[in-house]
């Protein structure tokens, strides 16, 4: 009944604003995107990374995809909730009549957002939310993200077979992406032959890791693998492993990037040399490419460095306007998914393409490790995993 | 095993010193004063802030900014005690909630405007990084460091109001207004200078806090939870009371991970039913 609803609305005032819209926005040779994410709250920082991806991309290129101006419509949806975040993709499809909906800093809205994507039939771009899932919620759907699986996957096999590693524990975040890191590690650690000792969660919002980091002193494994959300978190899990003296290269540690983020690293300090860590961008990279995006960044936002957020918000904005360019300027969300599927391109973060099935990021996890560079701490690569698929999305079918 | 149990006590009663140095301000005005102060971690934020920037944009060294962020957040407090918040001293427990919490949207939202959305680390001194060993088990120093000053402002928060003059003209106003009034104390100054009080201490709690928990604009949410918990379960205005629920707080939090880790940061709750249950008035309260 509700749904039907939703499609009547969503029907009739696409009868209604679509006449007008359409005459004035071909008129006006202006693309229309709405973005929805996360702008306030407690992962605001993610969204204004992401927005300042996106502003730089757009700063790059006058202001336009495929020759024609966009127009930017920001929706917040202040933290984590599906239905706001559907409630807004409503909004902008219905009374904004936007023609591209992107952005989506957390799965939640990405779920949220994805009924009426395929009801409206528009090109949704998701430039974040990490979880597998997402891209098979609707057929509109491309990411230019990563997906936790398919960083950590690759990890737990590389760590067997060339981090020498046979026994680990590991410790993750108690909510869906920590869950995802932990079974996707451990499957790969374990296919590879090594063994999981002991495996605990914490709680999200964790104020403080003792308890758990004796645990894993009690354990006393060869390795530590930890999985948890970036901002304050990782500088105190640093902290809390130094006390009990469970650093490298007494004992490996091994995580995803945000671990080891600037601001983490500059907080832990000495005792972060030698961890480990698998992502899909590295702002350190020494690349052409890389170079110039991230001086670009930091001019731009008062020497603040790009992270994963600002590339998927970066690299989306490119296929936005590649899939653009490839519809002739077409908005048809048929058409653009159509044009998305393969695309491939040379981003900073290394070369990438979407994989024509699953609609998702297929890209390179580079390993990097903490090095001290011309005094400076700094993730340094140490091995790359060339075209990496998310091994989830095969193990549904 | 000996080694372990000491090491999760000492963890422990370290991470409810810290709620100790955030909460106890907000036990004493809300005590003492009769005034629900949710803005109280505002001022905690307040503090961290200041910490942050005198280390980073001006290179003074930690122990000097602690002072400096007790200083800051007292002196704000005066000038929001004189201007917003002794108009809510009257007005109902409804109105003082929903001022106050105002007052955190508004703290977060200009902390997040001036300093930015992201985590601000900051570089502690050599001598209050890593650890030490004692007995085959390693302990933090900075824990150490923060338990010695939270029993330093226990103490001399109970000698000041056991055993001073303005200990007494506090107690005197908070037990009846009008009596005091009449025998010549100035009663909105004794408040005023109470509020400055509480409101320093929790600036200096959140310089200290930034070391174990980060600080970022949200902070004043955050730990909002954690503080009401330890006021509560210690009852209000007993600055004993806070302080061994703040040290039995953080000691269940730290045993109950170790122990049952599926439980997690539950048992404090658990903790906060079961006590309010018996005693509703806290621990130590006296109403």
């Amino acid at each position: 009944m509700k749904n039907r609803v939703v499609t009547w609305t969503l029907a009739a005032s696409a009868l209604g604003v679509g006449f007008g819209w359409a005459a004035s926005a071909y008129a006006a040779d202006t693309v229309k995107i709405g973005l929805i994410m996360a702008y306030s709250g407690p992962f605001a920082d993610t969204a204004n990374q992401m927005q300042a991806g996106i502003d730089l991309w757009l700063a790059e290129h006058n202001g336009e995809v495929a020759g024609k101006k966009v127009e930017l419509i920001k929706k917040d949806t202040g933290g984590p909730s599906p239905d706001v975040a559907k409630r807004l993709a409503q909004e902008l499809v219905v009374r904004d009549g936007v023609d591209i909906i992107a952005g989506f800093t957390l799965t939640p809205e990405a779920l949220g957002a994805a009924d009426v994507a395929t009801q409206a039939k528009k090109f949704m771009v998701v430039m974040n939310a990490a979880t597998s899932v997402v891209t098979e919620k609707s057929p509109y759907i491309a990411r230019t993200s990563l997906t936790i699986p398919q960083v950590n996957y690759a990890f737990g096999k590389w760590a067997v077979e060339k981090g020498g590693v046979k026994q680990a524990y590991t410790l993750v975040a108690d909510y869906g992406p920590g869950h995802d890191a932990e079974s996707s590690f451990a499957k790969g650690f374990k296919e590879a032959g090594g063994t999981v000792v002991g495996a605990d969660a914490s709680p999200v919002a964790n104020p403080d890791f003792s308890a758990f980091v004796q645990r894993i002193k009690d354990a006393n494994p060869e390795a530590v693998y930890i999985f948890i959300p970036g901002g304050a978190q990782p500088p105190a899990i640093g902290k809390a492993l130094a006390e009990r003296g469970l650093t490298p290269p007494k004992t490996k540690l091994f995580g995803q990037g945000e671990l080891t983020l600037p601001e983490a690293l500059e907080s832990m300090g000495d005792t972060a040399k030698g961890i480990v860590t698998t992502f899909h961008y590295t702002m350190e990279r020494d690349d052409p490419l890389n170079n110039a995006f991230v001086k670009a960044y930091r001019d731009a936002n008062k020497n603040r460095s790009p992270d994963l957020f600002s590339i998927g918000g970066y690299d989306g904005m490119h296929l936005i306007d590649a899939a653009l360019k490839k519809t002739n300027g077409d908005t048809d969300g048929d058409k653009l998914i159509e044009a998305a599927k393969g695309m491939a391109w040379d981003s900073p973060r290394g070369p990438v393409s979407i994989d024509p099935e699953t609609r998702d990021i297929i890209q390179t996890v580079w390993i990097r490790e903490v090095k001290e560079v011309d005094g400076k701490l700094q993730n340094v690569v140490i091995d790359s995993i060339p075209n990496v698929k998310d091994p989830l999305h095969g193990a549904a079918k | 095993m000996v080694g372990q149990v000491a090491v999760i006590l000492f963890d422990g009663f370290a991470f409810g010193m810290l709620l100790f140095v955030l909460s106890v301000g907000l036990s004493v005005t809300l005590g003492l004063m009769n005034f629900t102060n949710l803005a109280h971690c505002a001022f905690g934020m307040l503090g961290g802030y200041v910490t942050v920037v005198l280390i980073r944009s001006m290179g003074v060294p930690f122990l000097w900014t602690l002072p400096a962020a007790f200083l800051a957040a007292a002196v704000v407090a005066v000038v929001l005690e004189r201007s917003i918040f002794r108009l809510l001293y009257r007005a109902g427990e409804l109105n003082q909630v929903l001022a106050t919490i105002g007052i955190v949207f508004v703290a977060a939202a200009s902390a997040a405007y001036i300093f930015g959305t992201g985590q601000l680390p900051i570089q502690l001194p050599a001598f209050l990084r890593g650890s030490f060993e004692y007995g085959g088990q390693r302990f933090g120093l900075y824990r150490a460091f923060l338990s010695a000053v939270a029993v330093c402002v226990a103490a001399l928060l109970v000698l000041g109001l056991e055993h001073t003059r303005f200990g007494a003209r506090v107690r005197a106003a908070v037990d009846n207004q009008r009596v005091a009034q009449g025998l010549g104390i100035d009663v909105d100054k004794v408040f005023a200078v109470t509020f400055a009080l509480g409101c320093g201490l929790a600036g200096l709690g959140g310089a200290l806090a930034i070391e174990i928990v980060g600080l970022d604009p949200s902070f004043g949410f955050h730990y909002l939870v954690y503080v009401l918990i330890v006021v509560a379960v210690g009852g209000l205005g007993s600055i004993g009371g806070s302080f061994i629920a703040a040290a039995l707080l953080g000691i269940a939090d730290v045993a109950g991970k170790y122990l049952v880790p599926g439980l997690g940061s539950f048992l404090i709750y658990l903790i906060l039913v079961a006590v309010l249950f018996v005693r509703p008035q806290g621990l130590f309260g006296r109403r």
